[in-house]
């Protein structure tokens, strides 16, 4: 077990946006959050990452660093791409005096590499395209060895060539790491390229858990009313407000 | 009574009533903040953890890039008040004391207030729409995320940036203003240096440069921390950037204001 999820509840002005929800994460596997814009898919991220408190319910996580990548990269715009990727080591209290600046360099350079890039240490988040800011974050994210991965909707606003790259190294992060991951996503590529097991939310609800087979299965009013991308269904994107 | 409470809740009586109420609460909330997060600057300090090349990046920001803004702040400031001040007190028979006059305002109060005025348009302002930007874009999420103490990172080295450049700046600053007012002196009432200057050092003692210089301690560091401050509680995209900066300008300006009449009170009533 990595990441233990329980009876989870997180309310926002009176309102629940997270209802009592129970999940598990293993080590080596990816777990997909999907559901609506707005049924609470990032909300849980930003609780395991501890973002955020729970009102009540528990996180229970093995000893180790979580990463997270985050929607728009997030990437530190005053910084260039070595020194965002090497920020933890460099500002760290425990990492600070671990490596040398050649180390430093080194894993960089490494974990550039492993997310297919090379050569642009020196470039400014600015300088890139929205796919390459994505890898640098996904760099950025590895570089403490975590043993968890947590990505926020990682392919949004991505071309569909770009969010096959994004997914491939998802997979690949997956397999070098063993780290248990959590993406979540409305995007359904990445949710039959990535996901070991899904949980669909609505409402703050699990309405479905189960594998990707099983959700393009429809058996599920939820999964056939998402897969469908239908107006017809249980679901209602009408905004309680 | 349910119908009552909603007639009482519709009244221009409770509206007034819970918008004062809001605003103090806000107010308090804001005020609490800043406290909490000028306690974790200063264990931050205490306990060595500066990032000195971020210090330095700040400190050009804070000193180099403010100075030209201060020095004619400053400087314009001497000018009008000399030309208002000196040819009336010349033709008073008042000549011996337009340098003491000039020197003692500008030490005392001008040098400090005005470049702490232009300091928080130039630097605060900027201060705070960088970190207001950093919370909505999730930059800062992400220092948190990697298990970094955003105050440590981002406040230490503005805050103490401040308090270091806010001195010297204010000396230079003070000084261009006495130069100013000796040649606005001269020119509009035909006063010469040396009786400027040998009256301006009558008024003059070491505690009113102390006093000014612990001034410029404390204005520095407050508007660094208040616009750090303002900026790292944003929320929204474009326009909570816009409020934070709003924020943080209105708030420095009333703060300094307020250090100078505590300062003004403790030393010189």
């Amino acid at each position: 077990m990595s990441i233990e999820v329980r009876n989870l509840i997180k309310t926002f002005d009176d309102k629940r946006i997270i209802d009592d929800i129970s999940f598990k994460v293993n080590n080596g596997e990816t777990l997909a959050i999907v559901g609506f814009s707005g049924s609470g898919k990032s909300t849980v991220l930003k609780l395991i990452c501890g973002l955020w408190t729970p009102d009540s319910g528990e996180i229970i996580t093995t000893p180790g660093d979580i990463a997270m990548v985050f929607q728009y990269s997030a990437l530190f715009d005053s910084l260039n791409v070595e020194d965002n990727i090497a920020f933890a080591l460099h500002e760290r209290k425990d990492l600070r005096k671990k490596y040398t600046e050649k180390e430093i360099r080194k894993i960089v350079k490494e974990k550039l590499e492993l997310v297919g890039l090379k050569g642009i240490e020196k470039k400014y988040p600015s300088e890139l395209s929205g796919g390459m800011q994505k890898r640098v974050s996904f760099a950025r994210a590895i570089v403490t060895e975590p043993n968890s991965i947590l990505y926020d909707e990682p392919t949004a606003g991505l071309d569909p060539i770009s969010s096959t790259l994004i997914e491939d190294y998802i997979v690949r992060l997956k397999e070098e790491t063993h780290a248990a991951s959590i993406v979540v996503t409305h995007q359904m590529s990445t949710i039959t390229r990535t996901a070991d097991r899904i949980i669909m939310l609505y409402q703050g609800k699990i309405v479905f858990e189960g594998t990707p087979e099983q959700m393009l299965r429809q058996d599920n009013e939820y999964t056939k009313q998402f897969v469908t991308a239908s107006l017809e269904g249980p679901m209602k994107i009408i905004s309680d407000n | 009574m349910g119908s009552l409470q909603k007639y009482y809740k519709q009244s221009a009586t409770y509206k007034i009533c819970s918008g004062i109420f809001n605003e103090f609460a806000t107010f308090l909330d804001t005020l609490g903040k800043i406290t909490e997060n000028g306690i974790e600057v200063i264990k931050c300090i205490l306990k060595g953890e500066i990032n000195f090349k971020e210090l330095s990046d700040q400190c050009y920001r804070f000193g180099i890039t403010s100075l030209p803004i201060t020095l004619s702040i400053v400087g314009m400031t001497s000018i009008i008040v000399a030309s208002q001040v000196a040819l009336e007190m010349v033709k008073q028979g008042g000549s011996n004391f337009v340098g003491l006059l000039m020197t003692v305002l500008i030490v005392r109060e001008v040098g400090v207030i005005m470049s702490g005025f232009a300091i928080i348009s130039m630097i605060g302002s900027s201060l705070a729409s960088e970190i207001a930007t950093m919370r909505v874009t999730e930059q800062i999420d992400a220092i948190e995320v990697l298990k970094i103490n955003p105050i440590r990172y981002l406040f230490v080295p503005r805050v103490l940036s401040g308090i270091i450049m806010m001195p010297p700046i204010v000396i230079i600053a003070s000084t261009v203003g006495v130069i100013a007012g000796a040649v606005t002196s001269n020119l509009t009432s035909g006063l010469s240096y040396r009786a400027f200057f040998d009256s301006a050092w009558l008024g003059i003692y070491m505690k009113d440069l102390g006093v000014c210089l612990l001034k410029a301690v404390f204005f520095g560091g407050t508007i660094a921390l208040i616009s750090c401050s303002s900026g790292y509680y944003a929320q929204g995209g474009a326009k909570g950037v816009g409020l934070a900066t709003n924020k943080a300008v209105v708030w420095s300006f009333v703060a300094i204001v307020i250090w100078d009449m505590i300062f003004a009170i403790a030393f010189f009533f």
